[in-house]
């Protein structure tokens, strides 16, 4: 396989708030055309790790390689779900209007969306079941429903490559459902897809490989190889405190 | 190219030639603000002789005075600016900065004037300009460097920015060349002291505000809604926030001798509020502002005019807080009056359903042999006296669900009645179903939800308990549940009065 069929490569890939490790020395390749899992205990660096991907946050060391080239050149080929909780539902926009958001990437600097855009952004609001809903502000909706708007946009990117922080965060039962099967979807179409997860009961059946993170890359592979009572126990044990506290006190002196 | 292409590209060609036309109209605006000739300056406003209201009035209609026309046109060109730049401080929660930066800039537009000498519109605009941005430089810098947050580092800024030009006023003041500066003025805004040179400055910087918002409103949008997507989609956010920042502090600067520098926060922020309480779109919102900013500016300055030069600053804010409160009260969707109404009517409706299901169970008592109802019976099923029962029916009479009998001490249903009665009653015992069934409720716990729950139920849910609970005919404590409303009368457990 060569570079450019990689869609995610990561080399020590480190990453620092305020001095104090979050991510230390990450290494690992995705492959194409898989559904990946990103699991941890809380303040592992899930969602770090996929901001750091995408430049959102600083690099303490290491880099990040999207299909062979570095995430500026490449960012149209990467679509991104971001926490549902990281913006304002009260803003003044409809349902339409956030996802031709998903096109602006697309579209050159000060080039307003056309009417094919229009077209894509509504062929994926039908996607998640969400069309009759276009005209309605965002705050009027349900947990479960802003979570779809939020994929939908990320499906207007026809990207190769999607990051999805906690997708499954607070929505009910039947989105999970359609959002599992539209994940299905999109791998089947050859995509790759990453997702920040906190539920390890239906980790296992979700995805095709994990990533086990605890401030350290615990263990990267097909979820039946990875999966297992010990690796679990190393992620969320207690086997990694001391690595965490004694990187953190060095964190500390270097203020 | 065939007809049905043409009708798919028109929608493109229509916009660019939208998005030329807006261009070309600001350039137009900026073309003729250059025009304008210096010495059409004449009279200052404090100058003219009308004595009586109506006589200042009709001569601030009729735009008799170049000097009317100056502070008019300022009026309206900030207005449209401070509207437009407020509606982005709103959406993204930055109203205090602009408090901030406006206090900031009065020790710059001292040293503006200290550099000239005299009151020259463009040294004061610069000297404002960069203490603003020093300011806002500085509230970053105290958030990077210190723990302290935002509200902090802004209280600071404002405050010690705002002594330091409070101090180096007063000095000029009391300069020789001071005293007729006019840079009293800048405190709480005088439109009337609008000139040429201050006219022109509003109108580039609103042009430029026009020209940057037309060509970059989705980046300014998508990097107000979601700065961390429209990073990671490769838009540069940061340059688009300092652009906003730079095109605040232009915004500020320039309108500060017709608004002040303690209130001009206030035409920012007011118009755009108010327009955030009327509308969810964002570009609706953008141009209600302008609209709000362009209507208290001249309301302002035409308060200001009659009441004889009093500080137009005060004024404008005033009329603006009255925009924000008009919003706040008769808004259609989030106005006060409207929720008011809404909650009203919907206690109305409830009153009415709950009288209907009353009536409802006095025929189901008499095992639906008769169909009158007797007022009397009803008032001792509701525990109210005749005279109150009777006028409510008399409310429902008007809304076409009952009717009396000549006699006027019973009623019977109408059918559009009838069909309601047996909704709600329906409604209650499918949720009294659904709780005890489903949700494991004791029978004796489920009554109370089931009166708030059934004026609430949609048809939707309601076919989506019906087949939960496999089309049931009995209710907990065995009463028949009233079929399906379009077939009443077909299903066994359907009673007919």
């Amino acid at each position: 396989m060569t570079d450019a069929e990689i869609p995610l490569e990561v080399h020590d890939l480190s990453v620092a708030y305020h001095k104090k490790p979050v991510l230390y020395g990450i290494d690992v390749a995705v492959p194409a055309g898989k559904l990946v899992g990103i699991i941890g205990p809380n303040g592992a660096g899930k969602s770090t790790f996929i901001k750091a991907v995408m430049g959102l946050l600083p690099l303490a060391g290491g880099w990040v390689k999207i299909f062979g080239k570095p995430y500026r050149e490449n960012c149209r080929r990467v679509g991104y779900v971001p926490q549902r909780e990281s913006v304002d539902w009260d803003f003044p926009v409809n349902v339409m209007d956030v996802v031709l958001m998903g096109r602006y990437g697309r579209l050159r600097l000060g080039q307003r969306p056309g009417a094919k855009d229009r077209e894509i952004a509504r062929e994926c609001l039908e996607k998640v079941h969400m069309l009759p809903y276009a005209k309605r502000q965002i705050g009027n909706l349900s947990g479960g429903q802003q979570q779809r708007v939020f994929l939908a946009r990320a499906l207007a990117q026809e990207s190769d490559l999607y990051l999805m922080d906690e997708p499954f965060a607070g929505v009910d039962a039947a989105t999970e459902a359609a959002i599992i099967a539209l994940l299905q979807d999109l791998k089947n179409r050859g995509k790759t897809v990453l997702v920040v997860h906190h539920d390890l009961s239906s980790a296992r059946d979700y995805f095709d490989m994990l990533m086990l993170l605890n401030m350290r890359l615990v263990k990267f592979g097909p979820t039946a190889e990875v999966f297992t009572p010990e690796n679990l126990q190393t992620t969320y044990g207690g086997r990694l405190t001391i690595l965490s506290e004694v990187v953190q006190s060095l964190g500390s002196q270097e203020k | 190219m065939t007809a049905r292409r043409c009708r798919g590209s028109c929608p493109v060609r229509a916009a660019r030639a939208a998005s030329r036309s807006r261009i070309a109209g600001v350039l137009l605006v900026l073309g003729l603000f250059f025009l304008l000739p210096d010495g059409a300056w004449a009279a200052r406003i404090s100058e003219l002789t009308e004595t009586t209201f109506t006589g200042r009035a009709v001569r601030f209609f009729t735009l008799q005075d170049p000097s009317l026309r100056f502070a008019l046109t300022g009026s309206v060109l900030l207005g449209i600016c401070c509207g437009l730049m407020g509606s982005f401080l709103v959406v993204r929660k930055l109203a205090l900065m602009s408090d901030a930066l406006s206090h900031a800039v009065l020790p710059g537009v001292a040293l503006g004037f200290l550099w000239t000498m005299k009151k020259d519109p463009l040294a004061i605009f610069l000297g404002a300009t960069i203490a603003g941005l020093l300011g806002a430089g500085l509230v970053q810098a105290l958030r990077h460097t210190t723990k302290h947050k935002e509200d902090a580092a802004l209280g600071f800024v404002l405050a010690s920015f705002f002594a330091v030009g409070a101090c180096l006023v007063t000095m000029i003041q009391n300069l020789p060349e001071g005293n007729k500066s006019g840079l009293d003025k800048f405190m709480f805004g005088q439109a009337a002291a609008l000139g040429p040179g201050d006219v022109q400055l509003l109108a580039v910087v609103t042009g430029l505000t026009l020209l940057v918002l037309g060509l970059f409103y989705k980046e300014l949008l998508v990097t107000s809604f979601d700065a961390g997507f429209a990073r990671s989609a490769g838009i540069p956010t940061q340059v688009f926030h300092y652009l906003l920042m730079l095109l605040l502090a232009f915004a500020i600067v320039s309108s500060l001798q017709a608004v002040g520098v303690v209130l001009v926060a206030a035409m920012l922020v007011i118009p755009a509020a108010a327009a955030y309480l009327l509308t969810d779109r964002f570009g609706w919102m953008l141009i209600l502002s302008a609209v709000f900013g362009v209507t208290t500016g001249v309301v302002g300055s035409f308060l200001s005019f009659v009441g004889r030069n009093l500080p137009t600053g005060p004024l404008m804010v005033l009329s603006a807080t009255a925009v924000f409160l008009g919003a706040l009260f008769f808004g259609p969707r989030h106005g006060v009056l409207a929720k008011w109404w809404r909650r009203r009517s919907r206690s109305a409706r409830i009153g009415r359903e709950n009288l209907l299901k009353a009536m409802y169970h006095v025929l189901e008592q008499e095992g639906f042999r008769g169909e009158t109802i007797p007022i009397r019976h009803l008032a001792e099923v509701r525990r109210e006296s005749i005279e109150d029962v009777t006028r409510d029916l008399g409310r429902m009479q008007t809304h076409g669900l009952v009717s009396f009998t000549g006699d006027r001490r019973a009623v019977v249903f109408t059918p559009d009645g009838w069909k309601r009665a047996c909704e709600i009653v329906r409604n209650h015992r499918l949720w009294e179903l659904y709780l005890t069934h489903a949700a494991n409720f004791a029978v004796d716990h489920v009554h109370e939800d089931a009166e708030k729950i059934e004026h609430i139920l949609g048809e939707d849910t309601v076919r989506q308990l019906e087949k939960r609970l496999d089309y049931a005919h009995r209710d907990p404590h065995g009463r028949l549940i009233p079929g399906r409303a379009d077939d009443y009368g077909k299903g066994p457990n359907v009673p007919k009065p």
